[in-house]
């Protein structure tokens, strides 16, 4: 009977929230779901954004609303006025006080941030999204944009990425003659690699080269390190701080890429293009895209 | 200290040292099982069984690379960093007469983990840093870090000789450290993936070098080890006793707890943080034989040689050509026979 009494209540609060979106809806309230499947109201366009992502600080001054920023997390330093806003700290320990204490009406986060709940509870706004993969970039432009009221620059800030990343394929294809040499690109020297399923991978691929490591790997596999030896690549990628100590690693000597110099050391700063999915891609792309082709066979 | 458990399973000063014959078919035992992993660990690895077979057959270019110059000095590193971790946590458990101590009791790890932290931020921020990591490596780092963080403890606990001191000071330089560390790691998230692997051991990158390493500082300290060993049967019935018997107990710790010392940083510059294998090594000696600290001062090393290899070898077979961290793979096993050996213990009460 209990039972039957607290399903009948739920489902009367189900349809009561669905007609109070619909209502919402109509009213001309902005209702966008984000990535943990959430339906979020804005009534007016957000004023006071605090972003805890740097792709999403990124994303945000892509579409000229940088102005609208009061914060960000403590690694967004792109575009380098956002260097001067206050920083909440990162992706696990963000300052609720300073959130709280900033009024901000929305507060963008990744889908893997905890603070959401809490930022819930204190009645501030959040909306979460998944920027993993290549194709999370249009849809993170596209939402932001349907947020901020910006879809039309959302739209042309998409169309200028896709193009820009497809000539820089076009254009390294070109330059190579069409060879599409075999990579091993390591993000740290445990080993763990970009595997295909990767963004990186993503972008390695659209460059048209050879990932060693295969997508059934996972995204960042901790390889065993007998592996990269074994499938011999042609170019190596590697942080500049790990370059120097490749020679050294027991067999990888015998590496063509070693043997022949073909090894590309990342800087910090072109790291984080390539690393964080975000409007900046062509960037990355372009710089492992030059290397590649001035080192492939 | 209070007085030893009634039963440590140790001979008693002035008991026979000549090893017994059951410990003589232990000993065999692990050699055999020592040799059969070395084989063993030539044809695992990332190719298949039968690829593995044909190179040791007959060997082309990139066979012999992988076989002599990656698995071989491989297996060989780890067992040599197994023994040192089972050789410094039988020296440990003599030392604080404690069953429970293991080689990481003085803030080793802790200091380990903050000296590894500081080399990949040093090498991360600036060229200057990048030159001095290029200069010392991981493994310098770790090394420097554990000698450091074994100083600061004795320094803390003024000296060697109250072992109560020494253990609390352990416990306060391993807390104050690691905060230290997550500190730094704060700063610099980029580098806490690196700082993971580190923190749950990895056997990948051993190379001759590590490997001759290893085998060297295990020599050097076995020796002093073994020879104090009679000291350590007669500490484990007391300090009034083995006083009595006109031991020197400030030498005697200080050069065991050297020898703890040397072991235990060089392992955890060569393979990261292993747990388990110092605590565990010197249990299924005691718990499979009757032994006295000389004997249990050989058969640790053995066994934690043979235990380390096995995780190794498990370690890189279960998600091939992935790997998994090998400290994982000890703590499970490590883990799994403590509990064994609690529920054995209920049982027989």
């Amino acid at each position: 009977m209990f039972g039957g009494t607290r399903w009948a209540a739920v489902l009367a609060l189900g349809i009561v929230w669905i007609c109070g979106a619909q209502a919402a809806r109509a009213g001309g309230v902005n209702v966008q779901r984000d990535d943990l499947q959430r339906d979020v109201a804005f009534e007016r366009e957000p004023k006071r954004i605090i972003t805890l992502l740097p792709s999403l600080t990124e994303t945000v001054c892509a579409l000229g609303a940088c102005d609208r920023l009061v914060a960000t997390d403590r690694y967004s330093q792109w575009p380098p006025q956002v260097g001067l806003l206050p920083k909440a700290g990162g992706l696990d320990d963000a300052e609720v006080e300073l959130i709280v204490a900033l009024k901000p009406d929305l507060v963008l986060l990744s889908r893997s941030q905890r603070i959401g709940n809490r930022l819930a509870e204190l009645g501030i706004t959040s909306f979460a999204l998944q920027t993993d993969r290549f194709s999370d970039i249009a849809h993170t432009v596209t939402t932001i944009g349907a947020i901020l009221g910006l879809s039309r620059e959302a739209a042309q800030l998409n169309e200028t990425i896709a193009a820009s990343v497809h000539e820089i394929g076009a254009q390294a294809l070109d330059r190579r003659h069409g060879s599409r040499p075999t990579v091993y690109f390591e993000v740290d020297r445990a080993p763990y690699a970009a595997g295909a399923a990767s963004f990186i991978g993503e972008l390695l691929a659209r460059l048209g080269a050879r990932n060693i490591v295969g997508a059934d790997l996972g995204a960042f596999p901790k390889l065993n390190p007998e592996y990269v030896v074994r499938n011999n690549p042609d170019v190596i990628f590697i942080s500049r701080a790990d370059a120097p100590g490749l020679a050294e690693r027991p067999g990888w000597d015998q590496i063509r890429a070693v043997k022949e110099g073909r090894v590309c050391s990342i800087a910090p700063d072109v790291n984080d293009e390539i690393v964080r999915p975000g409007p900046r891609v062509a960037d990355g792309m372009r710089a492992i895209g030059e290397c590649l082709s001035r080192l492939s066979p | 200290m209070s007085a030893p458990p009634a039963s440590l399973g140790l001979g008693a000063p002035g008991v026979e040292s000549r090893v017994s014959s059951p410990m003589l078919l232990w000993l065999a035992g692990c050699l055999a099982i020592t040799m059969l992993l070395t084989g063993a660990s030539l044809i695992v690895g990332t190719s298949s069984i039968g690829t593995s077979v044909g190179w040791l057959l007959a060997p082309d270019a990139q066979g012999s690379v992988i076989l002599w110059q990656i698995r071989l000095p491989r297996t060989v590193g780890a067992w040599f960093a197994g023994a040192l971790l089972g050789l410094a946590g039988a020296v440990a458990q003599g030392v604080f007469r404690n069953r429970l101590a293991d080689p990481y009791l003085l803030g080793t790890a802790s200091g380990a983990a903050l000296g590894v932290t500081i080399s990949l931020l040093a090498a991360d921020t600036s060229i200057a840093g990048l030159a001095w990591m290029g200069k010392i490596g991981i493994t310098g780092a770790a090394c420097i870090g554990a000698c450091a963080a074994i100083a600061l403890t004795i320094m803390l606990s003024r000296g060697v000789l109250q072992t109560a001191n020494l253990l609390l000071a352990g416990i306060v330089v391993a807390f104050l450290l690691s905060a230290v560390t997550s500190l730094l790691l704060l700063t610099k998230p980029e580098i806490w993936r690196a700082m993971q692997v580190f923190l749950l051991g990895s056997t990948g990158y051993l190379s001759w070098t590590s490997a001759t390493l290893l085998g060297i500082v295990f020599c050097v300290c076995i020796v002093p080890a073994a020879l104090l060993a009679r000291g350590l049967d007669a500490l484990s019935l007391g300090e009034d006793t083995a006083q009595s018997l006109g031991l020197s107990l400030p030498m005697l710790r200080l050069t065991l707890l050297g020898v703890l010392s040397l072991a235990t940083a060089t392992a955890v510059g060569q393979v990261g943080i292993v747990g388990f294998v110092g605590l565990v090594a010197p249990h299924l000696v005691r718990e499979t034989v009757t032994v006295n600290h000389r004997q249990l001062l050989i058969g640790a090393p053995l066994c934690g040689g043979a235990l380390l290899q096995a995780a190794d070898l498990v370690s890189r077979w279960i998600i091939r050509p992935a790997e998994l961290p090998v400290g994982a793979v000890t703590a499970c096993v490590g883990g799994a026979y403590l509990v064994f050996l609690l529920w054995r213990r209920s049982r027989d009460e």
